[in-house]
């Protein structure tokens, strides 16, 4: 499960080809292509509803694709969607928690069914600071940053080969942001793949390697770097 | 981490949740308790009553079993923890058998209370020669019921309308567990007259369905709730 | 824009051409089962005697008996179509259509059977119901297969459907031996008194032999009328989705160039 168990993975780690994946009846993505090398941290921008918390659950194989070619990873989303979720890490706009355990039970029970040793478990939940005072609080009544922090720390434990962040910075205060990009960079670092989607430019710019426009189910203009991430076009209320 | 490791790793997680939010001493238990006084009041005579308890015990356990499943699922997909354990690349069978063993150890606690109530109120009497018959009942019909619950509760899960989908899908299902369970009980209670030995032919039923329920239902849990 | 598989066995081209779901082929057979109606309804009320026990009651039959056992043989086509859409490589939604229309039909003719059986209960036993192994067992069966088409209306994707309804095909042939076997060990074990003074199979003479032959010729036509066009609105139907989704792409892909 971890980064380690398998060989170098084949070049490029996410390869779309006009990929339609539909929600109800709806198109999501209409037609979406993105290719992303291993070790980039790309950065999906775009307004709400274009797309990006689609493209990511994609990735992660728990969409099914509707048209088009996907493959992460080599395996192919269309027929092999159960091989690429062991070798991905979803962070969604849910934390996938349980709101009746402790932080302490969450990410061990999480650490536990992907692998995980104890120490790499309390390695992670120090990194998110959810290490002493938090570990036996039940999750209900933590606030949303500190939920968002738990629920990284279950991500860093996993270590995989391919992280797909949804909006991973909301909520969370200043200390933790860092925190969780210097992780972020050490991972990509170490042979990670990461996608963010993110409508903070001016920290996830500056975490990228190349941010790509989610426009109206499709990605669009891929710029080598962030431009100019203050003077950014977004249509946020 | 092999399938059986995990699917005890979620059982364990479930009876965590629930020994940690008291949902079913609280809530599910008195409910069941409550419908058991409600059956007196439809069946206004002592006589009915104790001929009829074995069903009333099972029947009991069914609406309960409803509302248990759809505890069930509700932990997983309040917070999106179902999609991650997906991601995490869990079996789609471990989580089947996962949450149908945690499932089962509440079905348990609550037919023993069940029975209990049964007893206090329905003037039942527990003979000790039957109590082999009445523990392989008990746990023969748990695993058939726990397995088609949590199979359509999965599958329920997630929908809008899963709350009608679920018994629409569940009772029929059950039926047989129903009928088997109710005369295996009647035998060992003694019910209008059964003997002890009445109640294994029942046994072997139940536990064929269980059996049946518990492959099939195995296979079929990815398809149908991962699709 | 492509439009996803609508490998109807055969008739796809007629079904995506024309506005209509019938053919020569198709009129030819509604119309022999129109006259085999007909000729039923003739030999059933008209030529056929009386039944010594059952008296008039008998004629009842004639639509009671062919009904269930196109019903069973619908649920049957509903379970082999299941296997073959999950266990072919091809996944062919024509398979996924064709156990959905069967399901379909054979609810409506338990639904018939269940409701003229409850009428020759009441004229030959004196109850509309009785709690015989046979009775219990079509109508879990009759319940189970209204929840299988519950599930294929859960909506998503067409493949989606198909596989989510073509496992619950399969699992009702588990199911569906057990609660039988299950209510037969009921009712064995258990006889009460019974109102029931004649268990329905009776000595029947020639022409009763023939109108129940009639009535099985009967319905199988109109089974196979009803299959044929019903595949071929589910095939239209499933054209109409994927119609409103390049539309709905178009829209989306039109939004992204403002």
């Amino acid at each position: 499960m971890s980064a380690a168990s398998t060989p170098s993975p084949p070049v490029p780690v996410v390869a779309l080809d006009d990929v339609v994946a539909v929600i109800g009846r709806f198109p999501a993505l209409a037609g979406a292509s993105l290719s992303v090398e291993r070790s980039e941290i790309v950065l999906l921008r775009g307004a709400n509803g274009a797309g990006k918390t689609t493209l990511l659950r994609l990735c992660a194989g728990l969409l099914p694709v509707e048209r088009g070619v996907g493959r992460v990873l080599g395996f192919d989303l269309a027929t092999q969607r159960t091989l690429v979720r062991p070798h991905v890490g979803l962070l969604g706009h849910q934390n996938g928690l349980y709101l009746d355990l402790t932080v302490r039970d969450n990410v061990s029970f999480w650490g536990d069914t992907v692998g995980a040793t104890a120490a790499e478990i309390d390695a992670a939940m120090g990194r998110m600071g959810v290490a002493d005072r938090l570990a036996d609080v039940p999750t209900r009544t933590l606030s949303a940053g500190q939920r968002r922090r738990t629920s990284l720390a279950c991500l860093i434990a996993r270590r995989s080969q391919v992280w797909l962040l949804d909006e991973p910075h909301a909520g969370l205060d200043a200390d933790a942001r860092d925190e969780l990009d210097a992780t972020l960079r050490q991972a990509a670092a170490a042979g990670a793949t990461i996608l963010v989607a993110s409508h903070e430019l001016e920290r996830a710019g500056t975490l990228a390697t190349r941010t790509v426009d989610v426009v109206a189910g499709q990605v669009r203009a891929t710029t080598p770097d962030v431009a100019n991430p203050s003077t950014n076009s977004e249509r946020e209320p | 981490m092999s399938a059986w490791r995990l699917a005890r790793l979620i059982a364990r997680k479930d009876l965590r949740v629930e020994v940690r939010s008291r949902v079913i001493t609280n809530q599910v238990l008195p409910f069941a308790g409550v419908t058991m006084v409600i059956f007196a009041f439809a069946l206004d005579a002592d006589s009915v009553l104790q001929r009829v308890a074995p069903g009333l015990v099972w029947l009991a356990t069914m609406f309960s079993l409803l509302v248990l499943v759809q505890r069930s699922f509700a932990i997983e997909t309040d917070d999106g923890a179902l999609d991650a354990m997906r991601v995490a690349g869990v079996d789609s069978r471990a989580i089947f058998f996962g949450k149908a063993l945690g499932l089962a150890a509440e079905l348990i606690v609550l037919e023993v209370v069940l029975l209990f109530a049964a007893v206090i109120l329905y003037g039942q009497t527990i003979e000790v020669g039957s109590i082999v018959l009445l523990v392989t009942t008990l746990i023969a019909a748990t695993c058939g019921l726990a397995a088609v619950g949590t199979l359509y509760g999965g599958l329920a899960a997630g929908f809008r309308g899963r709350e009608t989908l679920l018994p629409l899908l569940t009772l029929p299902a059950v039926a047989p567990v129903l009928i088997g369970a109710t005369r295996a009980v009647e035998a060992a209670l003694g019910t209008a007259g059964a003997v002890v030995s009445d109640g294994w032919p029942w046994v072997g039923m139940l536990i064929v369905f269980a059996v049946a329920f518990g492959v099939g239902g195995s296979l079929a849990f990815g398809p149908l709730v991962d699709e | 824009m492509t439009t996803t598989d609508h490998d109807l066995p055969a008739q796809s081209s007629a079904a995506t051409t024309s506005s209509a779901t019938g053919t020569r082929a198709t009129r030819i057979i509604g119309i022999a089962a129109i006259v085999a109606l007909g000729w039923l309804v003739a030999f059933g009320l008209g030529f056929s005697p009386a039944d010594r026990d059952q008296e008039e009651a008998v004629r009842i039959l004639y639509v009671h008996v062919p009904t269930i056992w196109l019903a069973y043989l619908a649920f049957v086509v509903t379970a082999v179509a299941s296997a073959m859409y999950l266990f072919t490589s091809k996944k062919s939604l024509g398979w996924d259509r064709m156990a959905g229309a069967s399901a379909e039909i054979g609810v409506v003719f338990v639904a018939v059977t269940l409701a003229v059986g409850a009428m020759w209960g009441r004229l030959t036993w004196g109850v509309f119901w009785q709690w015989d192994a046979r009775l219990t067992t079509t109508a879990l069966l009759f319940v189970t297969y209204v929840g299988y088409l519950a599930v294929r209306r859960l909506g998503g994707s067409h493949h989606q459907r198909a596989r989510r309804s073509s496992v619950l095909g399969l699992i009702a042939v588990i199911e569906i031996p057990l609660v039988h076997w299950s209510v037969r060990l009921w009712r064995s074990l258990h006889q009460e008194a019974t109102v029931l003074d004649t268990d329905g199979d009776i000595d029947m003479d020639g022409l009763m032999l023939f109108s129940l032959f009639v009535g099985v010729v009967a319905f199988t036509l109109l089974y196979v009328w009803l299959m044929l066009h019903r595949t071929r609105t589910m095939a239209m139907e499933d054209i109409v989705e994927d119609r409103g989704l390049d539309a709905a792409l178009a829209a989306r892909r039109a939004e992204g160039e403002l």
